[in-house]
């Protein structure tokens, strides 16, 4: 499939085939659930890394749904995953398309750049502390993306590298590859 | 006439087991359990054994026989969908499509399930029961 057949299916889907919610409930649900875990824990690697969790456990469930009303098969390789994640994946659940940017040479890392971000949409990180070094505010994506491709026998890596929230000119995640889960690939699908 | 449906998680364990038509003969717990697991190998030696060359096969789709065909449906994260029907039912293709939007709506969006667990929903039996209706049960 081409970019251009693959941005029209995200849109086809997004239009047709989702039920939609108001933006300012969902970008004030993810803050108050970020503020909470900021007052819980009071240490931002902790609170990365719970966002990160929450983000998996969100990416083993929406993976189903995702193949449901998408329709796709198996992508033949990384580069095609890459497209279908940020035209197909994140045009559906938040209805924007992240450009695929800085592959390595050997095809198994990529970044995301995200010109826009509704998680973050009324988002000041507070100057009093570390937030601005240590927090990452969208991590839980990082997570969801693991755990969505985990169950699609794609072993990833995914963290922010920069953040516009922390002052940094873009907003971009690293998606690394580490393996293929060869051993639990569905019967009839090598 | 759709005659029962499967759920086998990745593993070949049985996580949903229900017939919809009354005529069929009641097996125990445990005979639906072999036959879950059964067709889970059956499923995965099929697709070894293919007698096309140089084409990857995916394994069981339709097992046609005098009196039923069974259908299965294996999604990407290594589910599979047995639906049971009488030989003319038109369509199964489309409701095993739609049995896995029920699925994925009923049952992975529920916070409380456990994934590769037994599916113990009422949300889903029901919403089910509606889709098997709809098509002709």
């Amino acid at each position: 499939m081409s970019t251009k057949q693959y941005k029209t299916l995200g849109e086809d889907v997004w239009k047709n085939r989702v039920e939609k919610i108001n933006a300012e409930l969902f970008t004030l649900t993810y803050g108050s659930i970020v503020a909470q875990l900021v007052k819980d824990y009071e240490d931002y690697q902790e609170v990365n890394k719970q966002l990160e969790k929450m983000g998996y456990n969100i990416g083993v469930r929406l993976i189903e749904d995702f193949l449901a009303r998408a329709s796709l098969g198996r992508c033949a390789d990384f580069r095609e995953t890459a497209e279908v994640i940020s035209k197909i994946g994140f045009k559906i659940f938040l209805n924007i398309t992240p450009s695929v940017t800085n592959w390595t040479s050997n095809n198994q890392e990529f970044s995301l750049v995200f010109d826009e971000n509704p998680l973050a949409e009324f988002v000041e990180l507070p100057e009093d502390n570390s937030a601005n070094e240590d927090l990452w505010y969208s991590n839980i994506l990082c997570g969801v993306l693991r755990g969505s491709l985990e169950m699609v026998q794609m072993q990833v890596e995914a963290n922010f590298i920069s953040d516009v929230l922390r002052g940094d000119d873009q907003t971009e995640m690293r998606v690394k590859l580490i393996r293929t889960i060869e051993e639990e690939i569905p019967t009839g699908e090598d | 006439m759709i005659f029962s449906l499967y759920i086998i998680n990745k593993a070949g364990g049985l996580i949903y087991q229900k017939n919809f038509s009354e005529g069929l003969k009641k097996l125990t717990a445990n005979e639906y359990l072999v036959l879950a697991g059964t067709f889970h190998s059956v499923h995965a030696i099929t697709s070894k054994i293919s007698p096309v060359r140089n084409v990857t096969s995916s394994g069981l789709e339709v097992l046609e026989a005098d009196t039923f065909k069974l259908y299965c449906y294996q999604t990407l994260t290594g589910t599979k969908f047995l639906i049971i029907a009488d030989s003319n039912h038109p369509n199964i293709d489309l409701v095993l499509r739609r049995t896995y939007d029920v699925y994925s709506d009923f049952v992975m969006k529920n916070p409380f399930y456990t994934p590769e667990m037994p599916i113990r929903s009422e949300l889903f039996d029901m919403n089910l029961a509606k889709l098997i209706k709809q098509v002709g049960g």
